[in-house]
């Protein structure tokens, strides 16, 4: 017999292993939760990581409040059935207490308001390790990222003060205060993740599958029409056959025109697709170190 | 693409700076057609700013902005790359001197080694360390690529002379499957198409080797060893005495029925379950993650470990290992320090520094003992508490460990059990 396990499985298998070591070796763990296919891939291994338990953490979405409606509905459907409670850290509070300031004008997104949310509800729950769907495919500063993330009492990353990480020992020791973002699917690529999920025959939500959607282009970028972005006199809404590649704040997520019906017509798309997924995640293009910059504020 | 036959491999690429490394590597995602169309319009965009009258594929490595100022690569990034065949993992790390430690870091899950070398200048100190430490952290497979062969007019010669040269060190090291590729990484030879120009070369290019070289024996496949990671009791009705130890096979292979010794307690017991989600297996090998059941109601908690009553590690507190050393602030003599092994974690004493080795020639410096950062040693531990070890030689997952500072959690060490 050949004991071979697939590239699927030999990620399965070690992202698996990492959930088990975050629940071993902390006492306060939180999974972030974004309603897209990366989180929803997490909360699909935990499940195995810890069956037949339940998995041993909460939830936490850090909530824009401009969220595809789509994607609400299918976060409460999945926090039903895992019998797991659920933590909303919400920007628009942070807003009408004062603490954030809402951007202004046509390219106004609420993405880097995140930030103080998800820090404050880290310390509110005094949680000490946030598991994270990042993938160090995704964008140059995250290639770097470690599984293992320490962050310091504020929450900042330092790039240039990583703790190695050899074989699979991973040292989660820490001062007070200090928390770690865990990314236990850092080694997987967009591939890889619609490969897994078609594999498993996952459930996604139907925004990632082609549909009919009102949308406007905005600097080579496909948006969503909707309420909270506001239009340029010049942008049309027009009516499209569009899906999403990632799910975000709808602000600033791209959609894309598609076809695809069915996983395997997505896989197949991402096969030969020439974009990056994040091409269309207009909070990337503000700067060219734009996810760097706001990583080392502490976001995800 | 049958995507469900694909296995992964995992490499790590060294080499001198200026040798090729990132133009290989950017040569190796373009020509994979793993290269996006924004990601080459940027990368155009910057050559076309530097000034640059190609568009140059070692961008696409770049990492960090601090590296893209000061034009070097201070850590290890990692690479995602497929084919039909493979995934491909690359820990790419740099290759100035101060950097063992991320060479190392990138070496320690690798399955094979890709050293650079510049056909002008053949083998340099450089290729002799990196060359050792792949040695050291032995991994299995070692491909040596003579690379910038247009600028040696792809002269078979050159090629044979250096290949010699290296053949001559390495019968010192601990490698078992060496192969050389001369390539030109900026023009493609022998990259992933064959090279024209060089038709007295017999051998395959670099990516077919890597989508071939067999990798499937590269785990320990004789001695079963499970580290126990965590307890899965669930506490709901329907699994009311259920009492899972969930963890990932570190060797061997376990089947239901078979007879198993739990360590540090020496009670014995009967494997009765395999369990996952999906459905019970019939047997387990490395890496699953799995969760085994016994048929015995016996105390097992995270850091104890189940292993074949026939064939058990070594329960040791005097430990040697040779050590890798990644701190500012040098290896204390009869320091303490946290020391990590698969689920376990304890104290440790360093007892005695043995030699320094000296990385370029391999030489053991029994005078100057201080182990600084960079630095690679053989040290005599004393732990708190006996650790389940084999020789890293003989597994990589029981015969590593990791040393933590004690008063700023950094991980300060690394060390690979004799
Ligand atoms: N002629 C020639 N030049 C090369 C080759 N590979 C790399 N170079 C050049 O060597 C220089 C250093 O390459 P780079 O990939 O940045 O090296 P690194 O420091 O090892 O990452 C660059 O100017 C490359 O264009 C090759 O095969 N032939």
């Amino acid at each position: 017999m050949d004991y071979q396990l697939n590239h699927l499985k030999e990620l399965e298998s070690e992202s698996i292993f990492i959930l088990r070591e975050v629940a071993a070796q902390f006492e306060n763990p939180v999974l972030m939760f974004s309603g897209g296919k990366d989180s929803i891939l997490m909360v699909h291994l935990a499940q195995k990581a810890f069956y037949p338990a339940r998995i041993p953490f909460p939830l936490l979405h850090v909530d824009t409040g401009h969220n595809f409606p789509e994607t609400i509905a299918y976060r409460d459907s999945l926090v039903e059935r895992l019998g797991a409670r659920l933590i909303v850290a919400s920007v628009q509070e942070q807003i009408d207490k004062g603490l954030v300031k809402e951007e202004k004008g046509v390219n106004a997104s609420r993405n880097g308001l995140q930030t103080s949310a998800l820090l404050e509800a880290l310390e509110e729950g005094k949680y000490d390790a946030a598991l994270g769907g990042a993938r160090r495919d995704e964008e140059k500063a995250r290639a770097k990222e470690r599984f293992f993330s320490h962050r310091d009492e504020f929450g900042q990353w330092d790039p240039k003060n990583q703790r190695p990480e050899l074989w699979n020992l991973f040292n989660s020791k820490k001062q007070y205060g200090e928390h770690f973002r865990i990314f236990p699917i850092s080694n997987w690529t967009e591939l890889d993740v619609w490969q897994y999920l078609a594999m498993e025959k996952v459930e996604l939500p139907s925004l990632y599958y082609a549909h009919k959607r009102k949308v406007f282009e905005r600097e080579g970028t496909l948006l969503a029409d909707c309420e909270y972005i506001e239009k340029r006199p010049t942008e049309v809404v027009k009516e499209l056959m569009v899906r999403c590649r990632t799910i975000g704040d709808m602000t600033c997520t791209g959609v894309w025109m598609s076809n695809a019906q069915t996983t395997d017509d997505i896989i197949e798309e991402v096969a030969t697709t020439r974009m990056t997924e994040r091409g269309g995640r207009t909070d990337d293009k503000r700067s060219e170190t734009a996810m760097e910059d706001r990583k080392k504020k502490g976001y995800f | 693409m049958d995507y469900q036959s694909s296995e992964l491999l995992r490499f790590t690429t060294a080499g001198s700076v200026d040798d090729g490394k990132s133009t290989l590597i950017g040569r190796m995602l373009y020509d994979s057609k793993s290269i996006f169309q924004d990601q080459m319009e940027a990368i155009e965009a910057t050559s076309l700013r530097r000034g640059e009258s190609e568009v140059n594929l070692a961008l696409l490595t770049d990492g960090l902005k601090s590296e893209r100022e000061q034009g070097i690569t201070i850590d290890v990034a990692y690479r995602y790359f497929a084919t039909p065949k493979r995934k491909f993992i690359i820990a790419d790390t740099p290759g100035h001197i101060q950097y063992t430690r991320n060479m190392v870091t990138g070496a320690s899950t690798a399955n094979v080694a890709l050293v650079l070398i510049d056909a002008r200048n053949g083998v340099v100190e450089q290729t002799r360390r990196h060359a050792i430490i792949a040695s050291l952290l032995q991994i299995p497979h070692l491909v040596v690529c003579i690379n910038k062969m247009d600028l040696v007019a792809y002269s078979e010669e050159v090629y044979e002379n250096i290949k010699e040269d290296f053949e001559k060190f390495a019968a010192k090291l601990d490698v078992k499957d060496v192969h050389f590729i001369p390539i030109s990484a900026l023009n493609g030879d022998n990259v992933v198409n064959r090279s024209e120009e060089m038709d007295w070369f017999g051998g395959t290019t670099l990516m077919y080797y890597l989508e071939n070289v067999h990798i499937a024996s590269d785990h320990n496949f004789i001695d079963a060893r499970f580290p126990v990671q965590y307890v899965i009791r669930p506490y709901q009705e329907e699994f009311h005495d259920y009492r899972g130890y969930a963890g990932r096979i570190a060797g061997g292979i376990f089947k239901k029925g078979d007879k198993v010794t739990v360590l540090p307690s020496g009670f014995t017991s009967t494997i009765e379950k395999i369990d996952t989600i999906e459905g019970e297996l019939q047997e387990a090998f490395p890496p699953q993650s799995v969760t085994i059941l016994l048929k015995d109601d016996i105390d097992i908690s995270r850091g104890d470990m189940i292993v074949r009553e026939n064939n058990q590690p070594r329960v040791e507190q005097d430990i040697e290992v040779m050590m890798c050393w990644f701190n500012e602030k040098s290896l204390q003599p009869n320091g303490k320090y946290s020391i990590i092994h698969t689920t376990q974690e304890a104290r440790c004493v360093i007892k005695d520094v043995r030699y320094r080795l000296d990385i370029n020639t391999l030489h053991r410096d029994l005078e100057d003992k201080e182990i600084k950062m960079n630095d690679i040693a053989r040290v005599v531990i004393r732990t708190t508490k006996p650790l389940f070890i084999d020789a890293y030689r003989k597994n990589r997952i029981t015969g590593s460990v990791i040393f933590v500072d004690e008063g700023t959690n950094e991980t300060v060490g690394a060390g690979m059990i004799i």
